[in-house]
């Protein structure tokens, strides 16, 4: 198989930094590459500097067997490379096929043709099996959908090597099934795919070879056949991944107990929504996200009215109380999106660390805080955490840590809180696998200490590892609960897409 | 009801003009993600620039162009601070409003050696066109013939602009390049070009507003003659979604505002009272907009 596309030895430094340090790799037609490393391993640079965004300190870019140098991303376009951003680059207001043609429109004397472009992109819909809607607005698209778009819209710009950055951190689960298939067909057809991506899984069901990037270096090149999942983790991460503890069989009394909780915002958002997560336990609420997942966890803390039901939280009832009230009777919780709930973005790592225990005996005393007390209690959180926190140690804006370690920071002044129960929603959210590793075992500890956690994701493997039972959401009701030994992905899924499963208890005790 | 004839509706198309103009220019800025409050500057420019170029040539074709080019000039200050020095655009905008009222100010002083208002009575305003065979209709020829050819020019260009936004390549790009400037970039677009091309666009739409104000309703220029129409503009702009049929309606809706009170001028009422009738307007129609923005930008979450 001749190399449609070979990167030889690129390097790329910032400064004193090198992001990419002498990296090679090599594409040929109907091929799939995996480039997989953590979170910094420099995964976007090389693509950056394939796609003309950065130019590379050295190395050199081999195309179709001739050197090229890229000035720009039209550059690469035009030489046959599309890029599939992980953030979408598309116009809600227009429909698909205007977002698709958009750059290259089929026109007469300066007029759009906008039939000849909704003809086009049914064409090569069909042709590449990938199917949409060409008259839909884009906003009123599915992730998944609005994915398929980008895709068509490389595919229509004569891309032959499509680089999906990301692709599937975004989707369900039955669209990362969907989409997969869709890379298998565009590799059939002589397409070359560079899938960029954490998530070993995936790479396993899909890529015919593996570039594992650690720190700026390809730590291996690997055809699929000739590995697994472990030994990629080993070489992502650099040693081995500890198994997860025990979890300890534990019999616990009643902690948090929901019943008929209705939150209505001129829709139904919740819907007689009841459960209960005991002592030692882990309850995962799984679905997709906007099902009530965010509106459940609202409610619970406070921060939400509810219209209809009680919220009782360890034997206190706590029904519309306020957020401080809640988290005094004894929840911490880890919000979702952790820029909008759970940090100051400009404050210092010591201040948003504080958030919280301002007003606790120990480091507050006549409306005073007492720094120097807390001071030590989070440089200890940063140092079993592993956190990085840049140069200026605890005074670094909280906005320049990376994502993983800002949710480092942010689950260890949770768990700091020692409370009884904590709502734990996306946990390792964009995290790397070192990070996640830290944030699990951290979680399976406190449930085997005796206190009980909600878990919400939309990652399933992640509600899996973890969950002693599962509830599955869908449109604002519990569409079904699953026992740690009957959950498969599988049912899930389907539960997660309105579906019933055999064997799901629709009870939710 | 007395005050209520088609005279009325003829003043208010004529009333409508200068709004019109300037909202559409309005709409091209804001269609490529720049908020443009230098209306009010760009169009009393535009009417200073007509009365000199009219005064100077004796020509009111050149006088007319004279006034775009002069506010193009303005429009190519504004585009270079906000778009070549990055400044914030509220505040550039503000300062061109205040820059054209002093230099219109100066000028006026400078050129014509008068202070508060130039009149010159032998200085010929913009000709009337009686449009043949609709000119004898009765009700109609009174209301659509006899306006100055900006006038018809005015609706002519909502019509163009819609055309353009909605059937044009060029137009789609624009759209596209306000709709999300990044994505826009990333597609290889040259959005810094669409976007200073539209703003001068924008200048000389408020140019030919304020000859139009200068030398088709009066023959004559006053310091701050505009007064507020380019912000009256800028919300029938809002209100109009910054679409040029939108526009159209919204700018009527004001312009027979401001005729209305004019008329009612003559069944004294106080000037004050009938004057604030397009600004109350404005602010009734806000409650109405409240709701769209609020469901927009809804939208827009479930893309993160």
């Amino acid at each position: 198989m001749a190399h449609r596309l070979e990167m030889r030895e690129m390097t790329k430094k910032y400064g004193d930094f090198t992001a990419n340090d002498k990296v090679s790799i090599t594409l040929g037609a109907g091929e799939v590459h995996a480039i997989v490393g953590e979170n910094g391993a420099g995964k976007t640079t090389l693509m950056r500097m394939l796609y003309g965004m950065e130019q590379p300190t050295s190395g050199e870019i081999v195309l179709n067997g001739k050197p090229v140098a890229f000035r720009g991303p039209n550059d690469a376009i035009q030489h046959g490379i599309g890029m599939v951003h992980q953030h979408f680059m598309l116009f809600g207001e227009f429909s698909v096929a205007e977002n698709i043609v958009i750059g290259y429109e089929p026109r007469k004397s300066g007029f759009f043709l906008r039939k000849d472009a909704a003809a086009k992109v049914r064409e090569l819909s069909k042709q590449y099996r990938i199917p949409v809607n060409p008259q839909a607005l884009v906003a009123n698209c599915s992730i998944g959908e609005q994915q398929r778009v980008e895709i068509l819209k490389v595919l229509y710009q004569g891309a032959d090597i499509i680089v999906l950055d990301e692709p599937t951190a975004v989707l369900t689960p039955l669209e990362v099934k969907d989409l997969l298939q869709t890379i298998r067909n565009l590799a059939e057809s002589g397409k070359s795919v560079i899938l960029i991506t954490h998530k070993l899984q995936e790479v396993m069901e899909v890529a015919d070879r593996i570039t594992v990037l650690r720190g700026g270096k390809v730590t291996g090149s690997v055809a699929k056949d000739q590995t697994n999942v472990d030994d990629l983790a080993r070489l992502m991460v650099g040693r081995e991944l500890q198994q997860l503890s025990e979890r300890l069989p534990l019999d616990g009394k009643p902690l948090l107990q929901v019943e008929n909780l209705t939150v209505r915002d001129k829709q139904s958002l919740l819907d007689q929504v009841s459960f209960t997560v005991h002592h030692g336990e882990i309850v995962g609420i799984a679905g997709v996200s906007g099902n009530g997942q965010s509106e459940l966890l609202q409610a619970i803390s406070g921060l939400r009215n509810i219209q209809d039901g009680t919220i009782r939280l360890s034997g206190v009832d706590v029904t519309n109380q306020s957020v401080a009230k809640v988290r005094e009777t004894g929840l911490s919780h880890i919000p979702e999106d952790r820029y909008l709930w759970g940090t100051a973005k400009q404050e210092s790592v010591e201040e948003n660390a504080l958030m919280g225990y301002q007003r606790k005996p120990a480091y507050y005393r006549r409306g005073v805080i007492l720094r120097d007390a807390f001071r030590r209690v989070v440089q200890e959180w940063v140092n079993r955490f592993a956190i990085k926190t840049g140069s200026k140690q605890l005074n670094e804006q909280a906005g320049n840590l990376s994502g993983g370690n800002l949710q480092k920071l942010i689950v260890a002044r949770e768990l700091g809180h020692e409370t009884p129960f904590l709502m734990a929603a996306e946990p390792t959210r964009g995290v790397d696998i070192g990070a996640m590793e830290y944030i699990h075992q951290a979680l399976i500890e406190k449930r085997n200490s005796g206190d009980g956690i909600l878990l919400v994701s939309s990652e399933l493997s992640e509600i899996m590892a973890l969950s002693d039972r599962i509830l599955v959401m869908y449109k604002g009701r519990i569409a079904g609960e699953l026992s740690r030994a009957e959950a498969t992905e599988e049912k899930i899924s389907v539960l997660m897409a309105g579906g019933s499963v055999h064997g799901s208890s629709q009870r939710a005790v | 009801m007395e005050w209520l004839d088609w005279s009325l509706v003829s003043s208010t198309i004529r009333m409508v003009t200068p709004i019109l103009l300037a909202a559409l220019g309005g709409a091209l800025c804001s269609r490529v993600g720049i908020f443009n409050v230098g209306l009010e500057g760009l169009v009393l420019v535009g009417a200073f620039a007509a009365i000199v170029g009219n005064h100077f040539t004796g020509s009111l074709f050149l006088a007319v162009l004279f006034a775009a080019a002069a506010s193009v000039l303005f429009s190519l200050l504004f585009s270079y601070m906000t778009i070549g020095l990055k400044a914030n655009e509220i505040v550039v905008g503000v300062a061109i409003n205040f820059l054209a009222l002093g230099l219109t100010t100066f000028a006026l002083r400078a050129v014509f050696d008068v202070k508060g208002a130039f009149y010159d009575k032998d200085m010929a305003g913009l000709p009337r066109l009686e449009i043949p065979l609709i000119h004898d209709i009765p009700v109609l020829g009174e209301i659509v013939s006899g306006h100055s050819p900006l006038v018809y020019l005015a609706f002519l260009a909502s019509i163009l602009l819609y055309i353009f936004f909605y059937r044009t390549v060029t137009g789609f790009r624009v759209l596209a390049v306000g709709m999300n400037p990044v994505a826009a970039r990333s597609l290889g677009l040259k959005t810094t070009r669409l976007q200073v091309m539209a703003i001068l666009l924008c200048g000389v739409l408020c140019g030919v507003a304020g000859a139009q104000l200068s030398l088709g309703q009066v023959t004559m220029f006053t310091e701050g003659m505009t007064a507020g129409r380019g912000f009256i503009a800028l919300v029938a702009m809002m209100m109009g979604q910054s679409h040029p049929l939108g526009i159209l309606a919204s700018s009527l809706l004001f312009g027979f505002m401001d005729a209305l009170s004019i008329r009612l001028q003559g069944f004294s009422l106080p000037t004050q009272f009938t004057s604030m009738l397009p600004y109350v307007l404005t602010i009734v129609a806000m409650f109405f907009l409240k709701d769209k923005n609020g469901g927009a930008s809804s939208n827009q979450q479930s893309a993160r």
